[in-house]
């Protein structure tokens, strides 16, 4: 199938979900980060944080991603040269993950901001009344609520994500979408390769719209819905 | 630390990039606007016979990434001898008539959602008063459900529009060379990131900007009896889905 580059397609199928997994990881990070900046009592981290917001709403994708790719080389180079080390490369794979991290980051930090602010301030108030410290308020009493309220805007973010992997490739990691260049450079068949990836893309994208309306009917369960 | 000579000198490339990113967001937008509007009537109605298929083409066309639609397009389509025999491979072969071509299905898919769920809010009223008037079906859309619905989709389309112009970046990937493009030749040249992709991001910054503004003034003229709550303009931090 697919003039034997079937196996070579899904490898870098791998890297693709490797890619989207280790993003949505490092997204979490920032998003939390970013929510709880935004809600603090300090200007300062509330600037910080709608910087961020700001910087990563104006540019495109690509843009931000050779931004951290070539300019986080240069820095890196030059502060290793600063310390007397050689000359180091940036991993296309680390940056990549980073750049799409910390975008789609920004984009979970509102929908983790709105999942906080949905939950009665009167319950953290009362975790603490009962001596619990922040960090167990958090684990006990927001994050299992914010689930469920942050649910559909992690989902939109997610599947969005899935499609942006597609531009790593063009700073050379060897993902889903390089593979097909390759096979297609070889074969001299690029629409079928492109189309076989983006079928891939497009299941991708239905098993996780499955997926995930399941969990959100999960949690979901006891909630008091309007019936008409 | 910057060098400013590299950035003035590279100037006038970021603007004729400029120009070219532009372009290429006018064309694609309003053949976009052109087809979506039906697409959303016919996404809309109630006969699966026209729903349907409308429903599969935004589908297909949502669920994949840009980038595998534009090489799809430009690199794919010379697969097939009988593609390079008919008189359109004059202009598939051409990288700006595939970019045009593969933004054009894109945000068409995008827009015809976003009109549906405007026409699909349509408050009953307005639609059983046109009935009650005695206005026909085309009357009723021409004068009464369209102008409504496009209103109230003016939010969401201001933010497609900042999307699209952000995904015109993709078209880099297949020669043209519009804003990005540019900072990347500059970057090549010169090996100086911050001078190249810095000078850049201030572009894509004002363009996004200007236009989220220009997007803000449009619906205060026309959302203005949706006032006095809070301004929906502004759609907050979306994530670009192209």
């Amino acid at each position: 199938m697919l003039y034997g580059y079937l196996p070579a397609i899904l490898e870098g199928l791998l890297v693709t979900l490797r890619v989207a997994a280790l993003s949505l990881l490092i997204a979490v990070v920032f998003g939390l980060a970013g929510a709880f900046a935004k809600l603090s009592d300090s200007r300062v981290l509330r600037a910080v944080a709608d910087v961020y917001t700001t910087l990563i709403r104006g540019l495109p994708e690509l843009v931000l991603m050779l931004i951290i790719f070539y300019g986080g080389q240069g820095l890196v180079n030059s502060l290793m040269d600063r310390l007397g080390y050689g000359y180091l490369d940036i991993d296309p794979f680390i940056a990549g993950t980073i750049t799409l991290g910390f975008i789609f980051g920004a984009y979970l930090s509102e929908t983790f901001r709105g999942a906080i602010l949905a939950i009665p301030a009167g319950q953290m108030e009362a975790g603490s009344a009962f001596g619990l410290t922040g960090g167990q308020v958090f684990r006990r009493i927001m994050a299992p609520q914010m689930v469920r309220h942050a649910l559909p805007g992690f989902a939109n973010t997610w599947l969005v994500m899935v499609k942006a992997t597609a531009i790593v490739s063009l700073i050379g990691i060897d993902d889903m979408m390089h593979r097909a260049n390759l096979a297609s450079a070889t074969t001299r068949q690029p629409f079928t390769f492109y189309a076989a990836i983006a079928l891939i893309y497009l299941s991708i994208t239905t098993i996780s719209t499955i997926v995930l309306h399941a969990l959100e009917r999960r949690y979901s369960l006891g909630q008091r819905k309007a019936d008409f | 630390m910057i060098d400013w000579p590299i950035i003035i000198e590279a100037l006038p490339e970021f603007f004729q990039g400029l120009k070219i990113t532009l372009i290429l967001l006018a064309i694609s937008m309003s053949a976009g606007f052109v087809l979506a509007l039906p697409l959303a009537i016919a996404r809309v109605s109630p006969n699966p016979w026209l729903s349907r298929p409308v429903w599969v083409y935004t589908y297909v066309f949502r669920g994949t990434p840009l980038l595998v639609q534009l090489f799809m397009i430009y690199y794919g389509l010379a697969q097939f001898e009988w593609v390079r025999e008919t008189a359109a491979w004059y202009l598939l072969k051409s990288a700006w008539f595939c970019a045009w071509l593969a933004f054009v299905l894109n945000t068409t898919a995008y827009t015809t959602e976003i009109f549906a769920g405007a026409l699909r809010t349509t408050p009953p009223g307005e639609l059983e008063a046109a009935r009650s008037l005695g206005m026909s079906t085309v009357q009723i859309y021409m004068r009464i459900l369209v102008p409504s619905a496009l209103r109230r989709a003016l939010p969401q389309y201001g933010n497609e529009v900042v999307m699209m112009m952000h995904a015109t970046a993709i078209a880099s990937a297949v020669s043209l060379v519009e804003l990005t493009r540019v900072a990347r030749d500059v970057y090549t040249n010169t090996l100086m990131p911050v001078e190249a992709f810095g000078t850049v991001a201030v572009f894509y910054f004002v363009l996004t900007f200007s236009m989220v503004g220009v997007f803000k003034l449009l619906e205060r003229r026309f959302l203005v009896h949706l006032r006095p709550r809070r301004s929906q303009t502004d759609p907050g931090l979306v994530p670009n889905v192209h």
